[in-house]
């Protein structure tokens, strides 16, 4: 039988294709999505693994063609045909990456704008209060090199999870809450609003603290201390993360949505759980030698069943909160607290001496 | 030149006696000025060094194999990745690639008797054995453990002397590198041999400009970074550590301002490797000379502006997120550009497939792999996914092992008959080659997934839903270890009992084939004129080239 060259090609770029396509919707490699935000990540996944099978099956099936079609045979001494380049094809294979990845890259920053990455407004709105403190903060606008400040006081920007009063008994008060320049607004980047949410405050505003090895959640509007994240499924978070000692990072797997938490600044992470369910919350960013155990849940739940956890808390809510808090993760406060204690302790005498005590204040 | 005679007493069948084989030894643990032995030193040591990371990535692999910590303490597995990381960057590729390669290879490519300057060129070498050393005493007063990243405020709080070593031996080690660049770039612009244009530079030389610039931009910076930081560590000041006030993100930026270009660093010297072996094997010209010696240099230039990527969920603004994002997608059209061109170098050959292809072969098809995901973690909304997870080890070490490690044993393979004066066993080659490539794949593919599902990386605790793919990975690293016998075997044997080598065992074009095997003191008794561009296989000139023999040594003996 007797094919011609082109309906040969025709085929397996066919075979491609198809392969390419079926691989991207079923590759089966990411664990359930569980928030808004995790769907149009994981369309952008889909279509980067449809483009990469096709690629890799290219690349592949190239190496492997030429490894049995191409070697010498044993008798053969002469050289290959003199072929120095080609430059129509070398046109070809530099113009189709680039407009390959020019779609990924459009494709991407869609996808990021969706999510709230981009959204300009976001850190003017978003600071949430401290735990039964009525003090709203107002920072500069993200884009305020591009956008004047509209706010009326820039510079009070301050960093709420870091003066929560939930939060006291563990914070290192030698960490100054960052004071970025008036100008560039606070610059610490953000999963923000999305486009439809725009402008618009979320729907519960949470402060989330690592410290190692554990996280902290407060509820500022009912003073709640948790070591779990309690979620309502389909309305708007906002969490206000920052660190305690060194850097962490918060991290849901099924959320797809990860940030830095860093001493001394805010980082804002905006975005809807859809599922109910239970998820782990991972520290993403080495923090330690217990890096791995730094882990809790997040427990998404419809808005009755979180309500009813807001009321038992509450009923429970006392001083001891946060002793209740630390004593569901495996370890005691004493225990935990003992590694940051010790090692920031002698910095933070050697530092008190270097910056006179006015560096704090005026961070209050 | 008293120093030739030993040079030839490998070459000559064995006459030389005991005097003269003690101080052919004896060469390679001085202060030789030699740019072939300096090549070789580099080559031994960075090899011996890659023996010790691989050892530390077993420990971390064998810790790994049960989701308790249960092998080794959290604080040393800590220590652990980070030295194996270092160990593996700073005292195997980089060295190997820039130092051994660069050493070695390049005064011979461009027909030059030496580099251009041999001092500094052994003060260069001389520093990594003690850099080396330094980071391995780091062990005994508590192992670095923060990473090879060293992020403050851990770095500043964890192991802080175990911290302070490494500091000071990145520095030694960093120095030395930016000692090479300067060599090299020198070296290449100025001591070409008659006729030897820029572009009609072997592709090796290019490669390594475009890193040696990077080196000579870059590692000052990572330079500054340590400094402060040890400032930080050592007297207290505040430039990282937020206690005092001071900004843990602009350690990243400057870290990454050199750390990024350092994967380019690593890779862009095995990119030109490549582009010697597959034509000389292809026994075809290279595809495309000039698209594959500039997308160097773009690869190059792009790799200094995308230094962020590594930073999309820590500390940059979001319009600059977008800016690195689309950088870092960009420099897959480069790079693509070298993929195909290598490709269709290959296509419709006559493929000998010796140990060097193979690798050569192996390295296209496993660096792929990792510049597919590579694309993918460019992505910022994907990236948040993925960052700091195993999907991201997947990723480095398929370009770092898949790419720059496949890489470095096809060029090993190639050179080896030049180096030694001696063959090396092809049957222990191909075993070797085998077993690196299922234990490499058997090793990494499964950590794409674990990092997808939700495993974050440098953790020696982890939950047991992952255990199974780490079980297969366990056994993946453990064939990849043994894998490393056959070779260690096939190069101690093949030193001494090897087939003695012809001077162009595989019939190159550049001038180190024209030349003996190993090369005389000063490599050529003429000064080499280009009398042909590098890669004409497939024209009469080329075929007279190779049966000419040695003629660049030969006039010597003659002479």
């Amino acid at each position: 039988m007797n094919i011609p060259g082109s309906i040969t090609t025709l085929l397996i770029g066919i075979g491609l294709t198809v392969i390419s396509f079926w691989y991207g919707q079923n590759h089966g490699l990411l664990p359930v999505a569980a928030s808004e935000e995790a769907v149009g990540i994981d369309n952008l996944f889909n279509l980067m693994v449809t483009i990469g099978t096709g690629l890799f099956l290219i690349v592949q099936g190239t190496l492997i063609y030429s490894f049995f079609k191409f070697r010498r045979q044993p008798d053969d001494d002469t050289d290959g045909p003199y072929v120095e380049g080609n430059i129509p094809l070398e046109i070809l294979w530099t113009a189709i990456p680039a407009v390959i990845v020019l779609i990924i890259a459009v494709y991407s920053f869609e996808v990021y704008s969706r999510i709230g990455g981009l959204d300009p407004m976001a850190h003017s709105m978003a600071h949430a209060p401290a735990t039964q403190q009525v003090a709203y903060g107002s920072g500069a606008a993200i884009a305020a090199p591009l956008v004047p400040p509209t706010d009326s006081n820039p510079h009070a920007a301050m960093v709420m999870a870091a003066t929560d009063p939930a939060t006291a008994a563990v914070r290192d008060e030698t960490i100054p809450p960052a004071q970025d320049a008036p100008e560039m607004g606070v610059t610490t980047p953000r999963i923000g609003a999305t486009p439809d949410n725009a402008g618009q405050s979320a729907a519960y505003q949470i402060n989330a603290t690592g410290l190692q090895f554990a996280w902290l959640f407060t509820y500022p509007d009912t003073g709640i201390v948790a070591g779990e994240l309690h979620v309502p499924v389909g309305k708007e978070i906002l969490l206000n993360i920052s660190a305690n000692d060194v850097l962490h990072a918060f991290w849901v797997p099924e959320f797809r949505l990860k940030q830095d938490a860093i001493p001394g600044r805010q980082s804002e992470l905006r975005f809807t759980p859809s599922k109910i369910g239970e998820y782990d919350v991972i520290c993403a960013e080495l923090c330690g030698a217990y890096h791995g155990v730094m882990k809790t849940k997040v427990i998404a739940q419809t808005q009755a069943d979180f309500d009813t956890w807001v009321q038992e808390q509450q009923v429970a809510n006392s001083p001891d909160a946060l002793k209740t808090a630390i004593a569901a993760n495996p370890t005691t406060p004493d225990q935990f607290l003992a590694p940051f204690v010790q090692d920031l302790g002698i910095n933070a005498a050697v530092v008190e001496q270097l910056h006179p005590a006015h560096l704090h204040a005026s961070a209050h | 030149m008293t120093q030739t005679v030993p040079e030839q007493a490998i070459v000559t069948p064995a006459h030389g006696g005991s005097t003269e084989s003690k101080r052919e030894w004896r060469k390679y643990i001085s202060f030789s000025t030699d740019h072939k032995v300096i090549g070789i030193q580099y080559l031994v040591t960075s090899f011996i060094f890659y023996l010790i990371g691989g050892f530390l990535a077993t420990l971390v692999r064998t810790e790994l194999a049960t989701p308790a910590s249960d092998l080794v303490s959290p604080d040393l597995y800590n220590g652990l990745f980070t030295v194996h990381a270092t160990v593996m960057i700073f005292l195997w590729i980089v060295p190997a690639a820039t130092g051994a390669f660069g050493n070695y290879l390049i005064p011979l490519l461009i027909g030059a008797r030496d580099m251009a300057f041999p001092k500094l060129n052994a003060v260069a070498f001389w520093m990594i054995p003690p850099g080396g050393i330094l980071l391995m005493s780091s062990f005994f007063f508590g192992a670095p453990g923060s990473g090879w990243t060293s992020y403050p405020p851990l770095s500043l709080v964890d192991n802080q002397v175990g911290e302070a070593i490494w500091i000071l031996s990145v520095l030694i080690l960093g120095t030395s590198s930016i000692l090479g660049g300067v060599n090299f770039i020198v070296t290449i612009l100025k001591m070409r041999a008659p006729g030897m244009g820029l572009n009609q530079m072997p592709l090796f030389c290019w490669a390594m400009l475009a890193a040696s610039c990077l080196i000579l931009v870059s590692t000052p910076v990572l330079a500054g970074a340590l400094i402060l930081l040890s400032f930080d560590l050592i007297v207290g000041t505040s430039f990282f550590n937020p206690t005092g006030g001071g900004d843990p993100i602009v350690y990243q930026h400057m870290f990454w301002f050199y750390s990024h270009p350092a994967v380019y660093i690593m890779i862009l010297p095995v990119f030109g490797l490549i582009s010697e072996i597959l034509p000389v094997h292809s026994r075809k010209p290279i595809f495309g000379y000039k698209a594959i010696a500039y997308s160097s240099f773009a690869i190059s230039f792009l790799g200094l502006i995308v230094w962020a990527h590594h930073m999309f969920t820590s500390g940059t603004p979001p319009w600059l997120r977008m800016f690195f994002m689309i950088n870092t997608m960009i420099i897959a059209v480069p790079t693509g550009i070298k993929v195909f061109s290598w490709l269709a170098t290959i296509w419709g050959g006559k493929l000998r497939l010796n140990s060097a292809m193979l690798f050569a072969m192996g390295f296209i098809s496993m660096f792929v792999i990792g510049g597919i995901s590579g694309v993918m973690v460019a992505s910022v909304p994907f990236d948040i996914h993925v960052h700091d997870t195993y999907f991201i080890v997947a990723h480095l070490h398929y370009v770092l092992f898949g790419g720059s490690v496949f890489g470095l044993y096809a060029g090993i393979y190639h050179w080896f008959p030049k180096m030694s004066g001696r063959m090396i066993n092809e049957k222990l080659g191909k075993a070797h080659f085998i077993l690196t490539l299922i234990g490499f794949n058997i090793c990494f593919l499964p950590m794409h997934k674990l990092g997808l599902e939700g495993m974050n990386r440098r953790i020696a605790d982890y939950d047991p839903k992952f255990a199974v793919l780490n079980v297969v990975s366990t056994i993946g690293a453990y064939i990849l270890a043994v894998s490393t016998f056959p070779f260690i075997f096939n190069v101690l044997y093949s030193i001494f009992k090897g087939e003695k080598a012809p001077s162009n065992p595989w019939g190159g074009l550049t001038f180190e084939w024209q030349t003996t095997s190993p090369p005389p003191h000063e490599n050529f008794a003429v000064d080499p004129v280009l009398l042909i561009a590098p890669y004409e296989y497939g024209t009469e000139e080329a075929k007279e080239i190779i049966k000419a023999g040695p003629f660049l040594a030969t006039a010597a003996a003659e002479g």
